[in-house]
């Protein structure tokens, strides 16, 4: 063995495919399984993907690093599962590219969010979170109240859809109507995007404001989808209730 | 130590340098490297002593865990261990462990539960937990409110103070998704005429202190438009979520210009349902929770609905 | 010695040919992109582009040529170029990790500009400090190492300011995207897929250049800090491109969406996440000790044979152990389960190297008590011992249950990055500066012993404190009441924080006070530059030894 690694010392082309050999193993036994074992994520039949308006406030919730403070993923763990709701599943997370598990929990875990909150307190809070939590650390966010810009909007669907999420043409094709849709309950466009989306979406003035369209309609609308996209997890903990 | 190089140990087997290191006793490997150097120190057994050991329980773990992916399956592991069943199991301890006193609470008996002072003790604790985590958002880490969130710990309720109103509430919600939620919307009444709107705030501002002028315009258009839902004295309706507007205690302010706001766009505050959050037992420790809190802060329970 | 008197009118017209090219890649990616990021990175490559070939072009023709005996010399202006940069990117890095710090208690203090806000700035500070300022040293310090090791020149002079250049354009698009809210949000991977693209040429090259290199060594047997440079250079590589493939959404927009989702990115991430510790953060730095700490302590390294048991495991070892990023998640529990007992088994070559490294002051013990520079690095070894060890510890799942998502993480990841990275980037520096700009000694003597003092008094009261934060946060989460009802609402936890968050921005500033005494002070020592040759510090053959 020595004589051998003796031998290897003195060939640098042969180090370099010791060392891409020796380091190649790890990955491909942790990583290719989880594309051929089926149990790893079983798609739920009522799962949905995002819609546009809440895939905005996703890309915005990235862009402002709300990931660096807040995980989504609630461990299998008494106390998570006490404090946040169901664990989260593989399923859950399946269609989101990147996933936003994150690794720090400065402030509490998101995963189950959706439907936790009212608009109007998601608003205040994200202009102002020491108006209604005043030993709250966070970071306020007051321009959020812009105009959302929606030049990508369709495009990320398609893009996405190349990735195999389940956007159809007509979701693409009606990506921006249905993101001013969602935040205009009013608006005709209602019907076709819970069509498209299911009943279960929130169609609201998330600002309080539907005349505009905002960052601020993105994101809540983003936040209250959270944990909502699949009853899954809530149905396998009533059917074994613990 | 010896220093003859010949009886020293590890010398290196293709040079056979004996550069010998005067600290250490031994010799080199006979490279040179911009003047580095390497001891031909022997392996130290203690490294391979504690990669041995890493090993073996590493092995004994792969045995015993779910461990190695085969193909389409895994190995399951001796033990038979799933983590999501460990942390159901685990809550199936702690329901077991809560039902001593979690478990009196399936049951709305307010009066038997508030009477046993031994149950309060132990279910008060979990219910300030609760609370924080899921209400003080809104209502304040102590129950005082906030603008457009009334205070809990006073006197004045929209749908009624005792725990079994309470209770309600928080299952169903105020102008939330549960189907049978409790709806309150004050409608904005842009309709009007800007001075009008003036008029009619300074008299909504001024009836707390009972200075409003009864026999002035705004009190007709009151009466007109608001007494519907507020009452013909301003008193509120009870149980339409229509806030007493002489107590001084709303939810979203009383000086004119707040007033303004709320006549130009109307108000209709959201409290979320629970029923999905939370279970029965957790919403009556509650509801019992928060009518203490507000008996505690000197109201009454029993009375403590809208008056 | 700027860039230009050192290369040859040939060199001078690549290096021309090459930043007329950044300068249209520049412009182009500006048209196409027309506002946004990748408009504003268009210029900042346009901008660059044209400065190098203003300085290139004003020096093609009427400038001397460099004398001949330039071969009988390693080509260090890169290296120093490198550290400059390193010195500047440590200031800049542990500057926004004081002011992210001090966020974290005082949040009233984010001015309200988008670009302020802690989301966007904290990864400001993770890149600049790993890749800004780590990076730079270990391009910078491999260069050196190699040379020396091999005695052989660098084989071309263009390529390492290719890698120089381009690498810290990479950093700049890095921090000024995240500024602009661009980023993928992969936690050490966050620049878009153009930045990645740029850097996988510019890593490339670096590859080529070291093999190239180390083609020409004068001694048969490559030296294991080569291994280790080799190794970082070659798993980044991989780590890099596998868990940065991504579908552009439009190739203007600057904006991509990975094409991994769910729990195989969060398994992928985490193969990157943990290995860009690995190799970026570990074994290009054991590069760094393997040469420094040797030559300072005039010491020759304790055992060959445990280098190569360490060398192997850390390569081996390391590449499983990223799924304990994932404990008790909706990865599969079998992952966790290896990632759990390889982490355990890294514990051994971790320990066999630090172990290494500390008998290798065997002997020279006086000389860590008198020279600061040399405990810097002695200091490094212990921190890197320590660090892993809390690593294996942290990866076993329950103790993971306790610690993850909390302080203790942070912490942990500080005992790494300061105790170990960034002291032993500052004895290398500390060691290289003198020599590179022909003196004796630093500019300021004592003040090495300062920033020593300053370094290790901050890394004890961050380390400490985040320990007893993160402890304290975990215990909280999960601390339940005889009842069975948890005790604690998450915001008591929050301010249970409070103490702990000052106190670490104490600690942090002391660091960076340090940091900013060594820029200060090689900035004096390279101001006041002699001519020192060290005869013996020369190659010996310009022939390849293969
Ligand atoms: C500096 C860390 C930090 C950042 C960055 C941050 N948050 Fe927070 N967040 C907190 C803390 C601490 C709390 C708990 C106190 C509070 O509720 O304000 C919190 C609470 C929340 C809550 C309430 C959750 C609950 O269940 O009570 C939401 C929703 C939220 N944040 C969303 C966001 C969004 C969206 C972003 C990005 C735009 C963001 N946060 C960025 C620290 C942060
Ligand atoms: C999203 C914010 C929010 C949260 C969280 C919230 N509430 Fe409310 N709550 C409200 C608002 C707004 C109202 C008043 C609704 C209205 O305008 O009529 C209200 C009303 C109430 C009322 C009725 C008061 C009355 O006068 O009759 C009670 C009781 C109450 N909340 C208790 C709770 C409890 C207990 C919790 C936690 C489980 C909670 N709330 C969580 C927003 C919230
Ligand atoms: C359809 C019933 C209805 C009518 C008619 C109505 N209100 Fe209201 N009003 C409400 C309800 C319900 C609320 C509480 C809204 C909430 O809970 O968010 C409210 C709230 C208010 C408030 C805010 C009190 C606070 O808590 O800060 C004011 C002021 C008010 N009304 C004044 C008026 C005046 C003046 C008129 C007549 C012009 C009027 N309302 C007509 C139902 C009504
Ligand atoms: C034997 C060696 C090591 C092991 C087994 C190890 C293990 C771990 C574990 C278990 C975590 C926590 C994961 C979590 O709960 O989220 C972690 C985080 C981290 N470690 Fe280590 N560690 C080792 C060495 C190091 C060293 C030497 C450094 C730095 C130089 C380092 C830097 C980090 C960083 C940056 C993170 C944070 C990752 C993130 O969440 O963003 N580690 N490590
Ligand atoms: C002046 C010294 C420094 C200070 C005050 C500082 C401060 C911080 C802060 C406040 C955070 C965010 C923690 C959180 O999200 O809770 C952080 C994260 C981080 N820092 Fe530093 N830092 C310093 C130096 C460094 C150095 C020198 C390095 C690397 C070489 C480094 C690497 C990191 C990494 C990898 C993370 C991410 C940790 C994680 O995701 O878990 N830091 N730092
Ligand atoms: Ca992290
Ligand atoms: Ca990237
Ligand atoms: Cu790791």
């Amino acid at each position: 063995m020595l004589k051998l690694h003796y031998n290897l010392e003195k060939v640098s082309m042969g180090l370099v495919g010791a060392i891409i050999a020796v380091a190649s193993v790890g990955g491909l036994v942790e990583i290719a399984p989880l594309f051929t074992i089926e149990q790893t994520v079983v798609i739920p039949d009522d799962m949905r993907p995002h819609t546009p308006l809440e895939l905005a406030g996703r890309e915005i919730y990235i862009r402002e690093g709300c990931y660096a403070c807040h995980s989504q993923m609630v461990r299998s763990l008494a106390d998570e599962v006490d404090r946040y709701g169901p664990y989260s599943l593989s399923s859950e997370s399946a269609y989101d590219h990147p996933m936003l598990w994150g690794s720090k929990r400065t402030g509490p875990d998101l995963a189950r969010l959706g439907g936790k909150y009212s608009d109007d307190w998601h608003v205040a809070h994200l202009m102002d979170p020491r108006a209604v939590i005043p030993v709250s650390i966070m970071p306020a966010y007051p321009w959020l109240t812009r105009s959302l810009d929606t030049d990508l909007i369709a495009e990320n669907l398609a893009t996405l859809a190349r990735l195999g999420v389940p956007y159809d043409e007509a979701m693409i094709d009606n990506a921006m109507a249905d993101a001013r849709a969602q935040s205009q309950p009013e608006a005709d466009g209602a019907d076709g995007l819970r069509d498209r989306y299911g009943d279960d979406i929130t169609v609201r003035a998330f600002d309080g404001d539907p005349s505009r369209l905002t960052e601020m309609d993105a994101l809540v609308a983003y936040l209250q989808s959270l944990g909502t996209l699949t009853d899954a997890a809530h149905e396998m903990f009533a059917e074994d209730k613990p | 130590m010896s220093t003859d190089p010949k009886e020293l140990p590890g010398a290196d087997p293709h040079t056979g340098n004996r550069d010998i290191d005067p600290v250490t006793g031994y010799d080199t490997t006979g490279h040179d490297w911009g003047g580095i150097k390497e001891l031909n120190t022997p392996f130290p057994r203690i490294a391979l002593i504690a990669l041995v050991l890493t090993v073996i329980y590493s092995v004994i773990t792969w045995f015993l865990l779910p461990a190695w992916p085969m193909g389409r399956d895994y190995t399951r592991g001796l033990l038979g261990l799933d983590q999501q069943e460990m942390a159901k199991d685990h809550l199936r301890e702690l329901a077991a462990l809560r039902e001593t006193w979690l478990g009196r609470f399936e049951t709305p008996d307010f009066d038997a539960l508030s009477d046993d002072p031994a149950l309060m003790a132990a279910a008060m604790p979990a219910a300030e937990r609760l609370y924080q985590d899921n209400c003080s958002a809104c209502h304040g880490r102590a129950g005082g409110g906030g603008p457009g969130y009334p205070v809990l710990t006073d006197t004045h309720w929209l749908w009624g103070g005792a725990p079994e109103d309470i209770a309600t509430t928080l299952q169903v919600g105020i102008n939330a998704d549960h189907p049978d939620t409790r709806w309150a919307q004050m409608p904005a009444f842009d309709w009007m005429e800007p001075d009008e709107i003036s008029a009619l705030s300074t008299y909504v501002a001024a009836m707390p202190s009972g200075r409003a002028d009864p026999d002035s315009e705004a009190a007709t258009l009151f009466v007109e438009n608001c007494a519907a839902c507020h009452g013909e004295d301003g008193a509120g309706g009870m149980m339409n979520g229509a806030p007493s507007l002489v107590d001084g205690a709303v939810i979203y302010g009383q000086e004119s210009e707040t007033v303004m706001t709320t006549l130009r766009n109307g108000r209709q505050g959201v409290m979320p349902a629970w029923t999905e959050r939370l279970s029965d037992a957790e919403i009556n420790v509650l509801s019992l929770y928060v009518a203490r809190q507000m008996e505690d802060s000197g109201g009454d329970t029993a009375t403590g609905a809208m008056q | 010695m700027t860039m230009t008197a050192t290369l040859t009118s040939t060199e001078r017209r690549i290096g021309f040919a090459i930043s007329a090219a950044l300068a249209v890649l520049g412009l182009t990616m500006a048209a196409v992109a027309k506002s946004g990021p990748m408009a504003v990175h268009g210029a900042m490559a346009l901008v660059l582009g044209v400065a190098l070939v203003f300085h290139l072009g004003g020096a093609l023709y009427d400038h001397p040529e460099p004398s001949n005996r330039r071969h009988a010399e390693y080509y260090d202006a890169p290296t120093r170029f490198g550290i400059v940069m390193t010195l500047i990117w440590a200031v800049v890095g542990m500057g926004v990790g004081v002011w992210l710090a001090a966020l974290m208690y005082w949040p009233e203090a984010t001015p309200l500009w988008p670009g302020t806000s802690y989301g966007r700035l904290r990864p400001v500070h993770t890149s600049g400090v790993i890749f800004g300022f780590g990076g730079n040293a270990l391009i910078a310090t491999s260069f050196y190492v190699l040379q020396r090791t091999s005695r052989a020149r660098l084989a071309d002079a263009v390529s390492p300011w290719f890698v120089l250049i381009g690498f810290n354009l990479f950093c700049a698009w890095a921090a000024t995207g995240y500024l602009m809210g661009q980023t993928q949000s992969k936690e050490y991977a966050e620049p878009e897929w153009y930045a990645d693209l740029w850097l996988v040429v510019v890593w490339v090259t670096y590859f080529v250049l070291y093999i190239r290199t180390l083609a020409r060594r004068a001694e048969p047997h490559i030296y294991v800090a080569n291994w280790y440079y080799m190794a970082f250079i070659l798993v980044v590589a991989m780590l890099h491109i596998v868990n940065n493939l991504a579908l552009p959404v439009t190739w203007g927009s600057g904006e991509s969406f990975t094409i991994w989702s769910g729990v195989q990115d969060a398994m992928i991430q985490w193969w990157y996440g943990h290995n860009a510790v690995a190799f970026f953060l570990t074994a290009g730095f054991l590069g760094m000790l393997y040469y420094f700490l040797p030559v300072r302590a005039q010491r020759p390294i304790w055992s060959y044979r445990l280098s190569i048991l360490s060398f192997w495991g850390i390569v081996f070892f390391y590449m499983w152990a990223g799924s304990h990023h994932l404990h008790y998640t909706a990865l599969p529990y079998w992952v966790q389960t290896l990632g759990m007992t390889f982490s355990i088994m890294l514990l051994v070559p971790s320990w066999a190297s630090a172990g290494n490294a500390i008998a290798t002051l065997n002997g020279a013990w006086h000389k860590v008590r008198d020279d600061a520079v040399l405990r810097f690095m002695f200091v490094a070894a212990v921190f890197y011992g320590l660090s892993t060890f809390e690593g294996s510890f942290l990866a076993i799942r329950p103790v993971n249950a306790l610690s993850h998502y909390t302080d203790w993480t942070v912490g942990h990841v500080h005992s790494g990055t300061l105790g170990w990275v960034a002291m032993i980037v500052f004895g290398a520096i500390y060691s290289m500066v003198p020599k590179l700009w022909g003196r004796d000694d630093m500019a300021w003597p004592k003040a090495v012993e300062w920033h020593f003092w300053l370094a290790i008094t901050g890394t004890l009261i961050y380390v400490v404190s985040l320990w007893n934060a993160g402890i304290t946060q975990g215990l909280m989460w999960r601390a339940y009441d005889e009842g069975g009802a948890l005790s604690y609402s998450f915001i008591e936890s929050v301010e249970a924080m409070l103490p702990y968050y000052a106190a670490r921005t104490l600690g942090g500033a002391l660091f960076l006070a340090g940091a900013v005494l060594c820029a200060l002070n090689c900035g004096a020592t390279m101001r006041a530059a002699g001519d020192q040759v060290d005869e013996a510090d020369r190659p010996l053959y310009t022939q390849p030894a293969e």
